[in-house]
């Protein structure tokens, strides 16, 4: 897995609760090669029937095209637990979502898949949007090891991770080599079973 | 009874609170990512426990016909055979299309036995939940974690919270479990139950058949739960009893003693509690984009400006322009397009006579699509003639799957038109681009059907 330490990026604010996972990768992608899976992240929004970009969508506004933060609003990621939704968002480049509450599968996910998932206060992500709003392009910075969010104002708000989330990104340790050093422990559990 | 599966499945506790927690049982689908069995090729592993582990395609499958040529495209069908190839190079038992007993995963498991009480059971697809109807612990999980399980059989995990769900009473006439659930998730909202485990109580719960208990936990996760659950009873081990991996002979004397100390003990202490009154509640139909946009029949679609949350209030205005509604609406009399009945939610036998009932002797009015949950709910549902008074009202009955809930096989519902749907979700565009959706129990959804509206099944004539 890709190491995640520091990120200084450019933020897109996604205002609306409860962006479900079928927002953010329409089902019918799912089985799709894992090939550039950044061009179906909110493919729907981001789109028309026929395939041109819709101006009035937050990310094909010029200045949010290299965004690598998303900062969302309450219970973002709701609903299936399909892995690709955080394909596409990781493959688009995003590498962190900051919100106030997330789908909890698909918090699971972007932890698998080298992305960092912040929760912040209610209040805070919305001033942290509605900053972003006002200077299209601003910069956040998310520091994993301090875990700290440095707003476009300077100010800095703290998270915490799930400890061994955090050093598994920190490190970028592959969970399946780390739990098959622990083979003896499954052993000797399936053995007290049988 | 969280507690208990949970303690009884702990591998390794970190000092930070991770647990291992050992997998029993693993359901594979085919809407997998692709690079999902990969990682164990690129890592030359082999699956751990491949009799622990068990393939089933059913979100890909056609419900025209039973061949992989039906698949609606190369692509798709390269899913299916993917999950085939794995299932054979690793010694994974399979449901495959000819086998009667294919059909959706959480359809499946139960139906067979392979879903028991006191389990941990997972499978990569968020309804994993329904399997907690019978006592176990089911929940959803990622592709990297199927991967997981697949290499190691087991699961990092951080213990959740517990939430007892009771529901008191007696159910009123036409009110179904996928009513109590609707009511349930339009009272907590979609995050409602967020790292929490729901449990199940109550006597309107208890008066459940285990059919009507998997609705109920199926949905569980529209709540935002990491899985629901209900206490394993005598009703449970009647229904387990002579399915075909569920233990035999002296190993299910064994295994009900053992199941019987799992229910919850008398003063169980939750993190969280709510009470509803099962009296109160009515047939459920859901008007927005969000699960929790649901009200009783006999109400309308809420009005915007009566709202505070200026968030709720935009996303509010969003949902009725998508589904074309009106504020103050009356939601009975709505005029629907299309009727699906099927789905992990509401695609059994039960389901099906239900929505039979209603549609006994009548014609539909809408196009009316009927997907058994599996091959064994099929057989059954003919072997009791229902397949014959759902074709004589004019419907398209199918073979299983999980078709037009998610809509990737092919049935979709065509953009801007209105569909009353059996199944678990209403969200912008999960049953095609555009769709409109209005979640409801199989009966109220038959009752649609016949009149091509939205209507209160308490005033149908049931056949």
């Amino acid at each position: 897995m890709q190491t995640f330490r520091t990120l200084d990026a450019v933020a897109v604010p996604i205002a609306g609760i409860d962006i479900d996972t079928d927002q953010i990768l329409p089902a019918r992608f799912m089985h799709k090669k894992r090939e550039n899976y950044g061009r179906y992240f909110f493919h729907d929004l981001r789109f028309d029937g026929d395939g041109t970009p819709r101006d009035d969508f937050i990310l094909n506004k010029p200045a949010f095209r290299t965004a690598k933060i998303v900062v969302g609003d309450r219970n973002f990621g709701c609903g299936s637990s399909r892995e690709q939704a955080v394909h596409a968002l990781a493959d688009f480049g995003i590498r962190c979502v900051i919100a106030p509450s997330f789908g909890d599968i698909f918090q699971t996910n972007c932890l698998k898949n080298g992305v960092l998932p912040v929760v912040l206060r209610d209040p805070v992500v919305r001033e942290i949007r509605e900053a972003l709003e006002a200077q299209p392009g601003g910069h956040l910075t998310v520091d994993l090891e301090s875990e700290t969010v440095t707003d476009l104002a300077g100010s800095v708000h703290s998270f915490s991770t799930d400890p061994f989330a955090r050093s598994c990104l920190l490190e970028g340790l592959d969970e399946i080599d780390y739990s098959l050093t622990l083979l003896h422990r499954i052993r000797a559990f399936e053995a007290s079973k049988s | 009874m969280f507690g208990k599966i949970w303690n009884r499945h702990k591998v390794y506790e970190r000092p930070d609170g991770q647990t291992l927690l050992y997998i029993d049982r693993h359901y594979i689908g085919d809407d997998l990512p692709m690079d999902t069995f990969e990682t164990l090729r690129r890592k030359g592993l082999k699956v751990r426990r491949p009799d622990l582990s068990f393939s089933i395609p059913d979100h890909y499958v056609s419900t025209r016909g039973r061949s992989l040529a039906d698949t609606v495209d190369a692509e798709r069908r390269a899913s299916i055979e993917e999950l085939l190839r794995f299932s054979a190079d690793n010694g994974i038992r399979l449901f495959g299309l000819e086998d009667v007993r294919q059909g959706i995963v959480h359809v499946v498991g139960p139906e067979q036995g392979l879903s028991l009480p006191g389990m941990t059971i997972v499978c990569g697809d968020s309804h994993t939940s329904t399997h907690g109807a019978l006592g176990a612990l089911g929940f959803g999980i990622g592709a990297a974690e199927v991967s997981h399980v697949l290499a190691t059989q087991t699961l990092w995990q951080r213990r959740p919270g517990t939430m007892r769900i009771r529901i008191e009473g007696e159910t009123g006439l036409g009110v179904t479990s996928k009513d109590l659930i609707m009511a349930v998730i339009a009272r907590i909202g979609v995050a409602g139950a967020a790292r929490h485990v729901i449990e199940y109580a109550g006597s309107a719960v208890q008066a459940l058949s285990i059919e009507a208990r998997m609705t109920l936990c199926n949905m569980s996760i529209e709540a935002g739960a990491r899985a629901g659950m209900i206490g394993p009873d005598d009703k449970t081990f009647a229904y387990l009893h002579g399915r075909p991996f569920a233990p035999s002979g002296a190993a299910w004397e064994h295994a009900v003693r053992e199941w019987s100390t799992l229910a919850s003990d008398e003063g169980a202490v939750f993190d969280r509690d709510i009470m509803m009154r099962a009296d109160e509640i009515a047939p459920m139909v859901s008007w927005g984009t969000s699960p929790d946009d649901s009200g009783p029949i006999t109400g309308c679609v809420p009005d915007p400006t009566t709202m505070d949350d200026p968030v709720k209030r935009r996303r509010l205005e969003k949902s009725l322009a998508y589904m074309g509604l009106k504020p103050g609406m009356p939601l009975e009399g709505i005029v629907v397009e299309r009727v699906f009945i099927g789905s992990c939610t509401n695609g059994r036998i039960e389901d099906l006579r239900a929505a039979s009932g209603i549609m006994r002797g009548k014609r539909t009015m809408v196009p009316t699509v009927v997907v058994p949950g599996s091959g064994m709910v099929k057989a059954q549902a003919e072997a009791e003639g229902l397949d014959r008074i759902f074709i004589d009202a004019g419907c398209d009955w199918r073979h299983a799957g999980c078709s037009m809930c998610l809509a990737i096989n092919g049935d979709i519902v065509p953009s801007g038109e209105r569909c009353a749907s059996t199944t678990n979700r209403n969200f912008v565009g999960r049953q095609g681009p555009g769709a409109r959706t209005h979640l409801m129990s199989p009966a109220m959804a038959a009752a649609a059907a016949v009149s091509g509206r939205l209507v209160d099944v308490r005033q149908m004539e049931i056949g």
